[in-house]
């Protein structure tokens, strides 16, 4: 076991598949000689050289096409967006080329690539560096979309993304990127949890509360605090957002009888619209309370000094397990429906 | 807004290289010359048989769609040239990243052409394996494979590679950032693709005078990219503008941009109607300048094309158009779970759950129900 940051489970993750596989190869912006903005890259050109870790022009949509390109002649690329909300210049690209061409092509031209997006916000930053954009993929059939929440996961997930022959959305929790935590670098790949499964990260009897990236850390912080009042809560990490193994979450809620989904982007249409519709659909039996959203509001990326009030935290996840639990602590408007 | 619509400013800046006239007549080309000296009687015969055979197969497309044995056809009447001259200068490890209208260089590249009408049937978006013939599938989205070639490029220098990538774009597709991006990483990374570019002069309804107020060529050296421009109607200077474009590539020279002046004669698919903004006299001047004419004039003055010739090339390509039209009448309609085939290549739980969901759905009908439900569904 190493001790490892987030982020150097990245780098350790992309040098081990470096070295593994000579058809892999990185294009990003930044990502070479500085080693990237968040030093993800850090040490990759000097080791690999720039025809593996390729500083590209400033430009996301030749990122992706480049590596469509890099992909039909027998490649494996990684491409890093700096910035989720750098995204979207790149978004044609994935949906109509990356996430079709297997089927466009009845299976003969395969895209294995894997794309990096460092996602979220709680770091302060100006407007397009915070974002949330991990729905738009899940609603896109032909990718899988995954988001680690801790150095292990985020060193395997990543080598499984690599190694997997479907495109993946690789979403990084960047607000998470200095947390360390214990690291088995050498274990086998065959014998990992596989990256489409979700995961029990705290058990727990009273509510199932579902969430994943960088509010995982927080969901597990809610169920320490919770034990206070004598409520026991169940954490899930999805993990991977596209599929969603539901499994887990169903037996859970099948036990707990109530759902709380949080996640830092939007509600409308976010994750936890899908979870609560497929649990509803699953578990209905079963529930004791409707399933509770507590997410970021349907807001553009608030400035900074607001982000605080957007993004779901300890106090407003534990309000909305008391929503679950029957008994609100504030304003919830469900009553000004009757 | 209406100074959009003029003609491209400083195309006098840029010379169109021309070897056989409108008249038929060969003219000589300082540039274009040493690239074709190799082009005997019997090549340039069979280049003008190429032009007849996709003539006719485009011909037979467009009659399958107007009596609905297609959903829509993209015609290519007029550019024949181009896409022949341009596939016939590649070798066959040369990778091509086509759009929708380049169904005369899967032709020329092999592919069974009832196969690639499976696609305008609407039976599949896929008309050959990419891999068996080294070309992409038709890209719909314009300027989008630009950008495909310029990586795959990128990936023969990582391999060490002497072969090249070819893009084809349209005059439209000029406008789009992706063909800009592509200009942009072909340069930097100085890949062997080649962007050859079919201006003919329509994109839907919308003049080249409203992409660009320059020659289309013009506009690569601004990345670095040599452009150059040539008679796209001439398909013995196509050729040997590829060839040039190819050479460059093949030795370490980089990306070329070649702009082939063409002419779309028909509509830009059988679904358009071009009397609502064609100019009324364009399809006379264009006529004028149509490619099979002048190289059939060329090759009558050259003495390769005698009666028997003319007759067996007219003849093979009645053969193919006819054998096209029994295959794709015969193409099989898709089954049902075709459609959740290839989404992905590992298990996915939650669509496999879809995938057996619906066919059990489908399953719960008996023969009869079926019947009852097809003709509910049909047109009275």
């Amino acid at each position: 076991m190493t001790t490892l940051s987030l982020t150097q489970a990245i780098n350790a993750g992309l040098r081990r598949a470096l070295e593994e596989d000579p058809k892999v190869v990185l294009l990003g912006e930044d990502i070479g000689t500085l080693g990237g903005v968040f030093r993800v890259t850090d040490g990759l050109m000097k080791d690999f050289g720039s025809h593996r870790v390729i500083d590209t022009p400033l430009a996301e949509s030749a990122i992706i096409g480049t590596a469509v390109g890099l992909a039909y002649r027998g490649y494996r690329p990684v491409c890093e967006i700096q910035f989720d909300g750098f995204i979207y210049p790149g978004f044609d690209q994935i949906v109509s080329q990356v996430a079709k061409m297997h089927v466009r092509t009845q299976g003969a031209v395969r895209m294995p690539l894997t794309i990096r997006v460092p996602f979220g916000g709680g770091i302060g930053s100006p407007e397009h560096h915070s974002e949330s954009p991990e729905a738009y993929f899940v609603h896109t059939s032909g990718l899988r979309v995954i988001s680690p929440s801790n150095p292990q996961d985020a060193y395997t997930m990543l080598r499984q993304a690599i190694a997997c022959d479907d495109p993946v959305l690789y979403f990084e929790p960047k607000r998470r990127y200095h947390a360390k935590g214990e690291v088995e670098v050498d274990a086998p790949l065959v014998q990992a949890l596989p990256m489409g499964a979700s995961r029990i990260v705290a058990a727990g009897t009273d509510v199932s509360l579902v969430s994943y990236g960088p509010l995982v850390k927080t969901a597990l912080d809610a169920a320490i605090a919770a034990t206070a009042d004598g409520v026991s809560i169940e954490v899930i990490d999805l993990r991977s957002l596209s599929p969603i193994d539901y499994a887990p979450l169903v037996a859970s809620v099948r036990r707990t009888g109530r759902l709380v989904i949080t996640h830092e982007a939007g509600r409308t249409l976010g994750l936890g619209a899908e979870i609560a519709a497929v649990i509803t659909e699953r578990c209905f039996n079963y529930l004791e309370s409707a399933p509770v959203r507590v997410t970021g509001f349907d807001i553009p990326y608030p400035p900074s000094k607001l982000e605080k009030h957007h993004l779901p935290d300890l106090d407003r996840i534990l309000d909305g397990v008391d929503r679950a639990l029957g008994r609100p602590n504030s304003h919830t408007g469900m009553d000004d429906w009757a | 807004m209406s100074h959009l619509r003029q003609e491209p400013t400083g195309r006098d800046e840029m010379t169109m290289h021309q070897l056989i006239t409108a008249e038929g007549i060969r003219v000589a080309d300082a540039l274009l010359d040493e690239f074709v000296d190799d082009v005997d009687g019997e090549q340039l015969r069979n280049l003008y048989r190429d032009m007849v055979v996709i003539r006719r197969i485009d011909f037979e497309s467009t009659a399958l769609q107007r009596q609905g044995q297609l959903a829509l056809w993209p015609p290519l009447l007029g550019q024949e040239a181009s896409q022949v001259g341009s596939v016939r200068a590649l070798e066959d490890e040369d990778f091509i990243f086509p759009t929708y209208r380049e169904n005369g260089v899967a032709y020329c590249r092999g592919a069974k052409m009832a196969d690639a009408l499976g696609v305008w049937r609407g039976n599949t978006n896929i008309g050959w394996d990419p891999y068996e013939l080294n070309m992409a599938t038709p890209q719909i989205i314009i300027g989008a494979q630009t950008l495909h070639a310029t990586g795959y490029a990128m990936g023969l220098t990582l391999d060490g590679k002497d072969s090249m990538a070819l893009a084809y774009l349209g005059d439209g597709a000029t406008s789009q950032g992706d063909v800009h991006e592509s200009m942009v990483f072909a340069a930097s990374f100085q890949a062997p693709v080649v962007f050859f570019c079919q201006n003919n002069h329509w994109a839907i309804s919308e003049p080249v005078g409203l992409q660009s107020h320059v020659p289309l060529a013009g506009r690569a050296p601004g990345y670095g990219i040599p452009g150059l421009q040539v008679d796209g109607n001439d398909v013995l200077a196509v050729l040997a503008a590829t060839r040039w474009a190819a050479r460059r590539a093949r030795s370490g020279g980089g990306p070329s941009f070649i702009e082939a002046i063409t002419y779309r004669m028909g509509p830009h698919t059988t679904a358009d109607d071009p009397t609502r903004y064609r100019g009324v006299t364009e399809l006379e001047e264009w006529g004028a300048k149509d490619p099979i004419t002048r190289m059939h004039s060329y090759l009558l003055e050259l003495g390769m094309l005698d009666d028997g010739a003319q007759a067996a090339i007219a003849a093979e390509a009645d053969a193919v158009a006819a054998d096209l039209r029994l295959a794709c009448i015969s193409l099989p309609d898709p089954a049902p779970q075709a459609a959740f085939e290839h989404v992905y290549v590992d298990a996915h739980p939650l669509l496999e759950e879809q995938r057996v969901n619906y066919l059990a759905y489908l399953n719960s009908f008996g023969e009869q129900e079926k019947t009852s439900v097809t003709v509910q569904g049909s047109p009275s």
